[in-house]
């Protein structure tokens, strides 16, 4: 585990703007198009907190304008690019980053531009033919390396990642972002186990626990709580933490875990910023307004964030 | 003829002598995929996954995006059905080379539905990315690694276990994408792959004793499905082609032939002996093969129905016996 000096207290200051920005930058492209907006809402200081703070990565290698969509990976295709090239070099002392709900996409394009990762025009392709920048990222999208696929299956694949640097001896961290809705699926769980069984302790996982999912509210879709005590049985170390206290998360971070895969369980609020989400609570999934009186007024909540 | 016990296990610790990338993964069924030689001669390249066959997959895909080269270990069943999305999302569309080694295809097992292979290469097929080989015989098994390691992709090996026969020289290594040539005749075209080929092999020299004119290819590239040895045999074929295969007759052999000779307008009969469109029950492979009209008899149904004549074939012609461990009882109990 890195022992970097802790830096001073103004990386709260810098890390809650990257998660005023991200919840800015989404909420600008919601009243235009709709999308995935309580997402950003309740992991903005998760995902602010890990680019801000927690993972180590290397400068972006990605161009600011990502390149258009080429073709799918095949043998004979040199030409293709993956995401991953937003988070950094690969590097045996540098962390990699996973994002297993694609759905998340904007909300991580946001941190990439509010890190300077990747150019404030770089979502002026979201969502359009032909882009690299998708509504629900695949790998190639800037700082995906893994389609997620249905969900759950990101997980296995970074604790593979995990397994073949430890063996390597790379100093560097594996991060992993899952959703709360996700942990229905039971291979969340058999991956967690394997963890536990390989004793693998350079991997971070961090659940965006908002409650929430498509059908509505995770409690009456598919209870998972007591979902700590579900992590801590099958072997992993798991705290819990408010996921908007940028500090909670830090310390959280910092636990040791010796032999054990680290699980945060980020407790957040999908309507954190955004008051007029409550209104559609608990359908929340996906923002789509039933008509110009309710855009007008997300455009009015766009203008009281000024700038 | 030589029968050769337990190849893929030596096979295995060799590969793992020389490459030193090779990591095998299993799913509770280390012994029965005959990685038990390479757990034990390479015990930190050996990763025991128990039976979580989703969380394998991709786990396989993260060793290989580090440059790892993952052989995974179960019954095919077990990977092709239950993980498939895994495979798809995982594995083959990033196009990660990962080699997926899949047991029991077909009737090799008495196992039942739950254990039978029946259609691994139809839904494999249809994956981008995928190549997929077939053994027939223990040099098939030996060359497996060599070949799927030339692969840049994923690859699903359709493996065989136990005692196998050696039908073919071992000098005589399988190759990616070329067909064994078997023997030659303009009438009759036979495509066989897999136990397929050994069950031919009983009766295909008395075929051509009755004047039938027999080109016989056995099959191991599945996909990619473009070797030119296939196209002409199709082209040759006066009297017609028949495919024969432990697989449903959906989606594999048979079918890969028949879109072929479609692609190239060959206007041929096509008779295809397989699995047809049903699930199988727990049985014998010689029962098996027989209720299901993929051995020898209904080769030579199949072989007089093209040429329109009897050949007069009767019980001792079929009297030849059959070598591979998936015939024998005592194998039969090593699920």
């Amino acid at each position: 585990m890195s022992q970097a000096p802790r830096a001073n207290d103004c990386w709260i200051t810098e890390c809650q703007a990257l998660a005023d920005g991200i919840r800015r930058r989404v909420l600008s492209h919601t009243v235009t198009h709709g999308g995935y907006l309580s997402q950003a809402c309740s992991s903005a200081e998760v995902v602010g907190f890990l680019y801000g703070r927690g993972m180590n990565l290397g400068p972006s290698e990605g161009p600011l304008v990502p390149p258009p969509y080429s073709v799918a990976p095949s043998t004979g295709n040199p030409g293709y690019t993956s995401g991953m090239l937003y988070n950094g070099r690969r590097a045996a002392n540098k962390d990699r980053f996973f994002l297993s709900p694609t759905h998340y996409a904007m909300t991580l394009y946001a941190a990439l531009i509010e890190s300077g990762r990747l150019g404030p025009d770089g979502l002026s392709q979201f969502n359009t033919d032909g882009s690299t920048v998708e509504m629900i990222g695949g790998e190639h999208s800037p700082g995906h390396e893994t389609n997620g696929g249905s969900l759950g299956q990101t997980i296995s694949q970074a604790a593979g990642v995990a397994w073949a640097r430890r063996r390597k001896g790379d100093a560097g961290k594996v991060w992993v972002f899952l959703s709360d809705g996700e942990c229905q699926e039971g291979q969340v769980w058999e991956a967690i186990m394997n963890l536990a069984f390989q004793k693998l302790d350079n991997i971070h996982i961090v659940v965006d626990n908002n409650g929430q999912q498509v059908d509505g509210r995770t409690k009456q879709v598919m209870g998972l709580e007591p979902l700590d005590a579900k992590f801590i049985a099958f072997g992993a170390h798991c705290l819990r933490a408010d996921g908007h206290d940028l500090a909670a998360l830090d310390a959280a971070f910092e636990t040791p875990h010796p032999g054990k895969p680290l699980v945060v369980i980020a407790d957040t609020d999908p309507t954190r910023g955004i008051g007029l989400l409550k209104e559609r609570w608990p359908n929340l999934h996906y923002i789509r307004f039933k008509g110009e009186d309710e855009r007008a007024r997300y455009v009015e909540a766009l203008k009281a964030m000024g700038d | 003829m030589e029968t050769v016990n337990r190849v893929h296990a030596k096979a295995l610790v060799d590969w793992g002598r020389t490459h030193p990338e090779a990591v095998v993964l299993s799913g509770d069924l280390t012994a029965s995929c005959e990685a038990d030689g390479f757990r034990d001669a390479y015990p930190d390249r050996f990763l025991s996954m128990g039976l979580a066959e989703q969380n394998m997959m991709g786990f396989a895909a993260g060793l290989a995006r580090e440059g790892l080269r993952p052989l995974v270990h179960t019954f095919a069943v077990f990977m092709y059905r239950r993980a498939l999305d895994q495979i798809e999302m995982s594995i083959a569309y990033p196009n990660l080379p990962v080699c997926i080694l899949g047991f029991l295809p077909g009737v090799t097992t008495p196992g039942g539905a739950s254990h039978q292979a029946i259609n691994d290469i139809a839904v494999l097929r249809s994956l981008p990315n995928m190549t997929i080989i077939e053994a027939g015989d223990a040099t098939d098994v030996e060359s497996m690694l060599e070949v799927a390691g030339q692969v840049d992709g994923p690859v699903y090996c359709r493996m065989l276990r136990g005692a196998l026969p050696r039908l073919f020289a071992a000098s005589h290594p399988m190759r990616l994408g070329q067909a064994r040539f078997l023997g030659d005749g303009d009438e009759i075209a036979l495509l066989s792959s897999g136990i397929c080929t050994e069950e031919a092999l009983r009766v295909v020299d008395l075929l051509r004793a009755r004047g039938v004119g027999l080109r016989h290819l056995h099959v191991t590239t599945l996909k990619p499905f473009d070797d030119p040895q296939i196209l002409d045999a199709c082209r040759s074929a006066r009297m017609g082609v028949i495919t024969m295969e432990n697989h449903t007759r959906l989606g594999g052999l048979g079918t890969c032939v028949a879109e072929l000779m479609a692609d190239h307008g060959i206007a041929k009969r096509q008779i295809r002996l397989a699995l047809n469109d049903t699930y199988l029950q727990g049985a014998s492979p010689k029962f098996l093969m027989a209720r299901h009209g993929i051995d020898a008899a209904a080769l030579v149904r199949a072989v007089e129905e093209l040429a329109g004549r009897s050949l007069d074939f009767d019980d001792r012609d079929f009297g030849i016996q059959r070598t591979g461990t998936y015939f024998s009882d005592v194998q039969q109990e090593a699920l």
